[in-house]
């Protein structure tokens, strides 16, 4: 299995601050992979230094290619949709309009794509044009990710989806990060606190603390995993 | 203590080098150098209203025009002394800045902005309506005249003066309560700060500053005072300076004061630039450039050659 | 699928609209006083008219301010001084023999790229720096463009072409000047143009997302940057609309054309809530037919109290509804 992303000896830094001390790690082509830690470990600035959101030395293959370090607008052009924290949601556009952004780097008709996006998500369909920003934080939730798949990315990079949900909404929301997964073929880099559940939905996971790569391996595995148990499973 | 010494040390020389430096120059550049005086008043005023506690005002023109106008009508109709004049400006300014103050409490940014920008384009017109007093379009004339060298000394005096109020006022209660202001309404407020109070405090102050500011100016321009002086212009020029120099810092204002002061002027030495037509253009461009180098004016300058030293003084130490 | 989702999560807020009920209220019995006027009085009509197209160019210019701010949050002091150097370039245009449409046309292709081209090379350096430094830009360049215009042109009059023409049209006893209707539908058709274009198109569609939240659209791939500096190009060719409608009689140009519409532009901008384009236009109107009926019935309000006026009106809406009529309320008060 091909690695779709890599990330060797990655740094990022806020201003003075440094936030990762070189984080290595792997995405395999059709993978779900998951990057568990605490607060402050340093997961939301993996995804950022992948995008391009925050600045960054060291190196990102991308489907082959070393990404250059420009801004955010370049990593959705060359395939990569990212779901920040807070949902990237446009609040003050309506429904059809968010999705359309998510087209905004595909050529061509998005008829298809909104079909399909609509089979997913069939109350998008009558709810185009209610206002994003009234929407409840699980229907928020369900656009961000329509919104990442009108993009028709080959890489989705979720940043803690299940922030600020009900149980029984995360595990909707992962069920369909799974069927993106399986039936279209979607590599996803899912960031979580919720380790339970992220290492159920992913074939491998990393565990950062404070900006460095901790532990990584097959989730069976990090799951039995004694520090891994006891930090962020609970027992 | 170190810091403070410094600072002493240089108002001290500087203050030395004013009081000599008029006996070396010519009468032209005497009036000059007291025009820089003049702005210097002005954007030390508006220094302490948008540095100091964060409400933007882009409407001091109008307070020198109230100034102004009150040291020439008061010259005209009452042969008052010209300094008793500036004291009356000071006084007058002040509550018409708290009356200015009090509605803009409930403004914000770019709103108040916008609704002082409107005060300084309202202020000037009410002269040509109320001709019979305030002169009409043709100005009001002050009964006296003045010298440049009486001129430069009254305007670096004052300037000194109001130089050490206003550090009195910033180094005290009053001024933590400004800044406190400036960087946070809401822990301002949580810490017991009267917000009203002290912001339409300092809308009070500044505007005495530009009254004085406006006084000057007309002392300057032969005593007379004129709707065309106090235009749109005036108030641009003042914020000019007033970004340039840089907000929160006292010695940066010096540095605006002597840009907007002698720029268009000593540009229109240049040869090539001749006509007030080039100088419009030069100054422009200057503008331009120094925003774009030193977007936090010289007061920013000024602070991060600050930070070096420091950090140089640190790794010597080490 | 996401029935389940749908049966959890449904609480429906009500979506903050800008514009209350109170201010719709008002707006509309001004409608209303305005037509009842109109139908009683023919010099009400005319006033009201004129009125309207002083207006339009107002709204025009006002739109072209809360862009801009909407965009960027800045305030472009210059966006005046640069209608008045396109309306100049359209003199320019017109010596050299052009047609005056052609003449039109071409200033408005010049006025967009001159937008751009401002943006890109004055404003982007500071406009991350510091909100102080990118005004004062601007007031540089008004300083600027003033200087040049003088400079070039000389500041004495000149008399330009005039689009429409001195004729007049009579609606029953009311007599309608052309260029009133002529102004009218030039800017209101720009603003419609634009308005479509903001609405409708892919364009559109990012360059509202690049102003609303510039972070969320660089990652759907929206180059920020150049949705600003094309907003900034925009923003110019209404400006110039603005410029080429302020006299459609004998056009009497000089480098103090747009001061004065300028502040009125202001006030429209500021009166309708800065970050919404129809309260500009409706700003812009508003101010327009106001002003005229106020001068026509009001002794007191002399051409020299014009301003002043505007601007008292003006602070008091503001007294009362800080963010303009239109606004949304983002007042920080503690």
């Amino acid at each position: 299995m091909t690695a779709l992303l890599e990330l060797e000896d990655v740094t990022a830094r806020y201003g003075p601050i440094e936030a990762l001390h070189g984080v290595s790690l792997e995405v395999g082509e059709g993978q779900v992979v998951a990057v568990l830690g605490a607060n402050g470990a340093g997961k939301t600035t993996t995804l950022r230094a992948i995008s391009g959101t925050v600045r960054r030395e060291g190196i990102v293959r991308f489907a082959g290619r070393t990404l250059s370090r420009t801004g955010p607008d370049a990593a959705a052009r060359s395939g990569i949709a990212h779901v920040p924290e807070g949902r990237g949601t446009f609040a003050e556009l309506n429904v059809a309009e968010n999705l359309r952004l998510g087209a905004y780097t595909r050529r061509g008709s998005i008829r298809d794509d909104l079909a399909r996006v609509h089979q997913y998500f069939p109350w998008l369909e009558e709810r185009r044009n209610q206002q994003a920003g009234t929407l409840s934080g699980g229907e928020q939730q369900m656009l961000a990710l329509a919104r990442a798949f009108m993009q028709r990315p080959k890489l989705l990079l979720l940043d803690e989806p299940s922030l600020g949900l009900a149980p029984l909404l995360v595990t909707e929301v992962f069920r369909i990060v799974k069927e993106l997964n399986e039936a279209e073929g979607l590599t996803v880099l899912v960031v979580e606190q919720n380790a339970h559940i992220a290492l159920q939905a992913a074939q491998a996971a990393y565990v950062l603390e404070v900006g460095r790569v901790a532990l990584s391996g097959p989730s069976a595995e990090l799951a039995q995993h004694e520090s891994v148990r006891r930090s962020y499973l609970g027992y | 203590m170190r810091v403070r010494a410094a600072g002493i040390g240089t108002a001290a020389a500087a203050a030395v080098v004013l009081a000599l430096l008029p006996f070396a120059l010519s009468a032209y550049h005497q009036a000059l150098a007291a025009q820089v005086g003049t702005f210097f008043v002005a954007i030390l005023g508006l220094n302490i209203l948008t540095g100091y506690t964060g409400q933007i005002s882009i409407g001091h023109g109008a307070f020198m025009a109230i100034g102004g106008y009150t040291t020439a009508v008061l010259s005209r109709d009452h042969h008052t002394n010209l300094v008793l004049t500036m004291a009356a400006a000071f006084a007058i300014c002040f509550c018409c800045g708290l009356l200015v103050g009090l509605p803009a409490l409930r403004l914000a940014g770019v709103y108040l902005a916008l609704a002082t920008f409107a005060f300084a384009v309202s202020v000037p017109q009410v002269p040509l309506k109320f001709s019979k007093y305030l002169g009409g379009s043709g100005g009001v004339q002050s009964a006296k005249t003045v010298g440049h060298l009486w001129l430069y000394g009254v305007s670096w005096t004052t300037a000194a003066v109001l130089f050490v109020l206003a550090w009195l006022i910033l180094r005290g209660r009053t001024g933590r309560a400004f800044r406190a202001v400036r960087d946070s309404e809401v822990a301002a407020t949580s810490s017991g700060v009267q917000l009203p109070v002290y912001k339409t405090l300092a809308f009070g102050i500044s505007a005495a500053f530009a009254g004085v500011a406006g006084s000057l100016f007309v002392m300057g321009t032969n005593g007379f005072a004129q709707p065309s002086e106090f235009g749109i212009l005036l108030s641009l020029q003042i914020l000019v300076g007033a970004a340039v120099a840089g907000l929160g810092s006292l010695w940066g204002v010096l540095a605006g004061a002597a840009f907007i002061g002698l720029l268009p002027t000593v540009s229109s030495d240049v040869p090539l630039i001749g006509s007030t037509h080039g100088q419009d253009v030069v100054f422009g461009l200057i503008v331009i450039v120094i925003m774009l180098l030193l977007p936090n004016g010289v007061a920013g300058l000024l602070a991060r050659l600050a930070r070096t030293r420091a950090r140089g003084l640190n790794r010597g130490s080490i | 699928m996401s029935a389940l989702a749908h049966r959890i999560g449904l609480r429906r807020r009500r979506s903050d609209r800008g514009v209350s009920l109170p201010v719709l209220a008002a707006l509309a019995a001004a409608c209303v006083f305005i037509v009842i006027g109109c139908l009683s009085s023919n010099i009400f009509a005319e006033q009201t008219v004129a009125g309207l197209a002083q207006g339009a160019v107002y709204a025009s210019l006002a739109l072209a301010l809360v862009l801009i701010y909407r965009a960027t949050e800045v305030i472009n002091f210059a966006q005046g001084e640069m209608a008045m150097a396109s309306v100049y370039i359209a003199y320019q245009l017109l010596q050299w023999g052009f047609s005056y449409w052609e003449a039109f046309f071409v200033t408005l292709a010049v006025a967009l790229v001159l937008g751009i081209v401002i943006q890109v090379v004055l404003i982007r350096p500071v406009q991350h720096k510091s909100v102080i430094a990118v005004v004062i830009v601007t007031v540089g360049l008004f300083i600027l463009i003033d200087g040049l215009v003088n400079w070039k042109w000389g500041g004495d009059i000149k008399f330009m072409q005039a689009p429409f023409g001195n004729k007049l049209y009579h609606v029953g006893a009311v007599t309608i000047a052309r260029q009133d209707i002529g102004t009218l539908v030039i800017t209101i058709g720009s603003v419609l143009i634009l308005w479509i274009l903001f609405q409708y198109t892919k364009l559109g569609l990012a360059m509202r997302a690049a102003a609303l939240r510039p972070a969320a659209a660089a990652l759907v791939g929206v180059r920020v940057d150049w949705m600003l500096a094309i907003g900034w190009g925009l923003a110019a060719v209404l400006g110039a609309v603005a410029g080429l409608m302020a006299e459609p009689s004998q056009f009497v140009l000089q480098p103090t054309l747009m001061q004065p519409i300028l502040l009125y532009a202001f006030a429209a901008a500021v009166l309708g809530g800065l970050e919404s384009p129809a309260g500009a236009v409706v700003g812009g109107l508003t101010i327009g037919v106001f002003l005229n009926l106020v001068g026509q019935y009001v002794h007191f309000i002399t051409s020299e109290l014009r301003l002043p006026f505007a601007f008292a009106v003006l602070l008091g809406v503001l007294v009362v509804k800080p963010t303009g009529l239109l606004g949304r309320g983002k007042v920080r008060k503690v």
